[in-house]
């Protein structure tokens, strides 16, 4: 065999072509996030955390130190997915006439696909599963999930998928297909190179982490709540939880078979989505919208709770309505099966098809309307306090309302005609993913944030970052519903037509604006840390809260609660708390919990491997890591010490410490 | 792997020994023999009417095969994974029919957007696809 020979068996599709050295953006972005890693990694070394950071979070089945790896994960790919849209702003502002701004078209492409792509999967996704992680078993009076283990290793796939797609920047390239890689675009003829394998491994490996901490999440809500917490009495941030879970587990797996076949087709020949031999990219597009449209509803869903939550707890009154939104939201859960054709009205099914799809959209909108009124209606003749939170929930009614009404007008399939592929639906869908979602987990972040560190946000910085959000929102979209409705399509790197500038001008503004919110929330963590002593809660229960969550120390033990709790009420800790609940301070017995364990990082890393080989083609690489995460999967199957007991002094010791806390500070 | 085994945790229903819960289809020997039985009949049968070319019309056969195999994924779900009405405090149950309604909903949907799709897009098409597939190996 020759040199070049066995080079190519090895590193398949890999040489030094694929390190983008002739890009001076990259090249700079590279060496800065290089200087910076190294730095963070010589910072850490320095402060001898490695021990740390491994034997307390990255092996760690406590749900809540999951649940918070999920958020600053979420932080981090949200300055990635960021700055993608910041460039693709700067971009389309001076882009016009003679001059082609400073990313060529080839580069822009990947810019929009890896915006896409890493703010629905990396950031959205990781801030909702987080938040579900750390919550939902505190709020139901449970020690850890169902399967702590499941957690830990459904964490890490997603991490290694987020990690796929970073490598992508620096090693060969991204799809330049838009975020769902429509063949025959993303087909092996018109996309040869690695970009659109890149995008299959890295959702094929985070999506495995997605599902399992679904089936997870189902477990836990189902099996575990509290004796006497009965389904209408769980919160309701934990009934959209399970809500959500179950779309995941119905719908991820719709997406992980559209994939497969994607990659079939591109990577032994066969004719699922191409033109010949009877296949059909239009069946691409519909089957990855039945996952599609779900996978919208399990963003938004968990929010929905998290401003129920906080609705309620700051306008000190019960939930409005809460059988009422109870079913809305399994209403919700439904029907978000059955419109997913709006999203391709234009592809031709014709009026039958169109007008059934159309009605369901709208019908949709009803169940989501009566939340909004359920909180409205909780609001009236509340004692509010507009705490940050509160800002959050209040900028979301008014913003997410508008994009509900544009998302009607949308659902009418003439009107869709004119305005499919246009910026006014990207102005739509922003408007209730930016107004909704982000909105949602700001609130949850700043509401929840004291039950985790024990101390609460700096709310001074809080305003600020709603603000700069808020304001920063309304002139990067607004302008964008005008372009639409001019016929300005999406995804244009250059545009002829120089009074179309004087808009994008405006949306760049907003953009600015809103990397200003980011920043001013990067700076309330840090601020917030340093006067963490003033912030301080000692009562676990900052806000005068309703759910259990509230009624254990901040943070709470590794254990969560000393003793379960017996729920009498929807508003269990409330309830409590109206009756004098006293805690219990003697008869403690040893608690069992689960034990951390090395498996959940390793097979995610090996999964890693595997993954960046079959995206060069690196088959014996590929190989090789395949048998090493079976059998590591294996041993680890002979790891008999899972668990362990946390004996009744310790328990009682830990409590006293509270009881002390509690006497000096209460 | 439960962090729940410890007895000062109660549930409203019982997380552990599941297969000797009430309302459960017994475990026992008689029972995976049944299904076993059953499953092995609801094989063959498809097995003959295929290598026996027992229908003249292939589409009779398809359904007779499709048909079985429904039968046969009713079989596995009470005989081997021991579900019934009850089972799990009618979780079971409440998963199984959010399945099949889902299920439903992605198989017809997806066939009817796509015959239309085809017929509107493709008219002249669907004839000769449909000859075209007629003559392939």
């Amino acid at each position: 065999m020759t040199m070049p020979d066995l080079t190519k068996l090895l590193f398949g599709r890999l040489t030094w072509e694929a390190i983008p050295f002739h890009e001076p953006i990259l090249l700079v972005t590279f060496c800065a996030v290089a200087l910076g890693g190294a730095a963070l990694l010589g910072f850490l070394t320095y402060k001898r955390a490695w021990g740390y950071l491994w034997n307390e979070w990255f092996t760690s089945i406590d749900h809540k130190k999951i649940g918070i790896m999920y958020m600053v994960l979420g932080i981090v790919m949200l300055l990635r997915g960021f700055s993608d849209a910041i460039m693709m702003r700067i971009q389309q502002a001076i882009s016009f006439g003679d001059s082609v701004g400073y990313l060529p078209p080839h580069h822009y492409d990947q810019v929009f696909t890896a915006h896409g792509v890493i703010m629905i999967f990396f950031v959205a996704m990781p801030l909702v599963t987080g938040l579900m992680n750390f919550v939902v078993p505190l709020q139901i009076g449970a020690r850890d999930v169902a399967f702590p283990f499941l957690n830990n290793f459904s964490f890490w796939m997603t991490t290694a998928g987020a990690a796929l797609v970073m490598m992508s920047l620096f090693v060969g390239e991204f799809a330049r297909t838009g975020w769902l890689a429509y063949p025959p675009l993303s087909g092996i003829a018109q996309s040869p190179d690695v970009g659109v394998d890149y995008y299959i491994w890295s959702l094929q490996i985070a999506g495995v982490g997605t599902t399992l901490s679904g089936i997870n999440l189902i477990a836990t809500i189902v099996k575990m709540r509290a004796p006497g917490m009965s389904l209408m009495k769980m919160p309701v941030f934990t009934w959209t939880a399970l809500c959500t879970n179950v779309l995941i587990v119905a719908a991820f797996p719709v997406l992980t078979a559209v994939l497969v076949l994607l990659a079939l087709d591109r990577y032994v020949g066969t004719n699922f989505f191409t033109t010949e031999f009877g296949g059909n990219a239009m069946m691409y597009v519909n089957l990855i919208w039945i996952w599609g449209h779900p996978e919208v509803y399990i963003l938004v869903l968990p929010v929905f709770g998290v401003f129920s939550e906080v609705v309620s707890t700051f306008s000190q009154k019960r939930l409005f309505g809460y059988a009422s939104m109870v079913y809305a939201t399994v209403v919700i859960t439904v029907l978000s099966y059955l419109v997913w054709l709006h999203h391709f009205f234009t592809m031709g099914s014709g009026a039958s098809v169109n007008s059934f799809f159309g009605i369901t959209t709208m019908i949709i909108s009803i169940p989501t309307g009566a939340k909004i009124f359920n909180w409205l209606f909780t609001m009236y003749r509340g004692r509010i306090t507009f705490d940050v939170p509160m800002l959050w929930t209040v900028g979301f009614m008014v913003t997410f309302v508008i994009g509900g009404m544009t998302g009607v007008m949308l659902a009418i399939p003439p009107a869709d005609f004119v305005l499919h592929n246009s910026l006014f639906l990207i102005a739509h869908f922003h408007n209730v993913i930016i107004g909704g979602v982000l909105f949602g987990l700001m609130a949850g972040i700043t509401y929840w944030f004291p039950k985790a560190f024990g101390y609460k946000l700096d709310p001074f910085w809080g305003k600020c970052s709603f603000w700069f959000w808020l304001i920063g929102f309304y002139f990067a979209f607004m302008p964008l519903y005008v372009l639409g409705f001019m016929g300005v399509t999406r995804r244009m790197s250059h545009f002829e037509d120089p009074s179309l500038q004087i808009w994008f001008e405006i949306a760049a503004f907003g953009a600015f604006l809103i990397a200003i919110g980011i920043a001013c929330f990067l700076i309330q963590l840090v601020v917030s840390y340093r006067r963490r002593e003033q912030l301080r809660d000692y009562t676990g229960d900052p806000w005068n809260g309703r759910t259990l969550e509230w009624s254990t120390s901040s943070p709470p033990p590794p254990y969560n609660f000393a003793f379960t709790p017996i729920i009498h009420d929807g508003d269990a800790w409330y309830q409590m708390k109206q009756r004098g609940h006293e805690r219990r301070l003697e008869g403690y017995l040893p608690i069992h919990m689960p034990k951390n364990t090395w498996a959940g990082i390793v097979l995610s890393g090996i999964s890693l491997v595997i993954g960046f080989a079959l995206i060069w083609h690196m088959w014996p690489l590929a190989i090789l890591a395949f048998v090493s995460l079976v059998v590591t999967a294996i041993v680890h199957t002979f790891n008999y010490k899972r668990d362990y007991y946390i004996p009744a002094d310790e328990v009682a010791r830990e409590e006293a410490a509270r009881t002390e806390l509690l006497a000096a500070h209460v | 792997m439960s962090t729940h085994t410890d007895t000062t945790h109660g549930h409203g229903h019982d997380d552990h020994g599941h297969d000797h819960d009430s309302g459960h289809s017994p475990s026992t020997m008689k029972g995976y023999m049944t299904g076993f039985v059953l499953a092995v009949i609801l094989t063959a049968i498809p097995f003959w009417v295929v290598m026996g070319h027992v229908f003249t019309s292939s589409a009779t056969t398809a359904s007779v095969v499709l048909g079985l195999a429904a039968v046969q994924i009713v079989v596995h779900m009470i005989y081997f994974l021991h579900m019934n009405a009850r089972s799990e405090g009618g979780w079971n149950m409440l998963a199984l029919i959010f399945t099949l309604v889902l299920v439903v909903i992605t198989l017809t949907g997806s066939i009817w957007v796509m015959y239309h799709l085809n017929d509107n897009m493709m008219p002249g098409m669907m004839h000769d696809d449909a000859a075209a597939m007629k003559n392939m190996p």
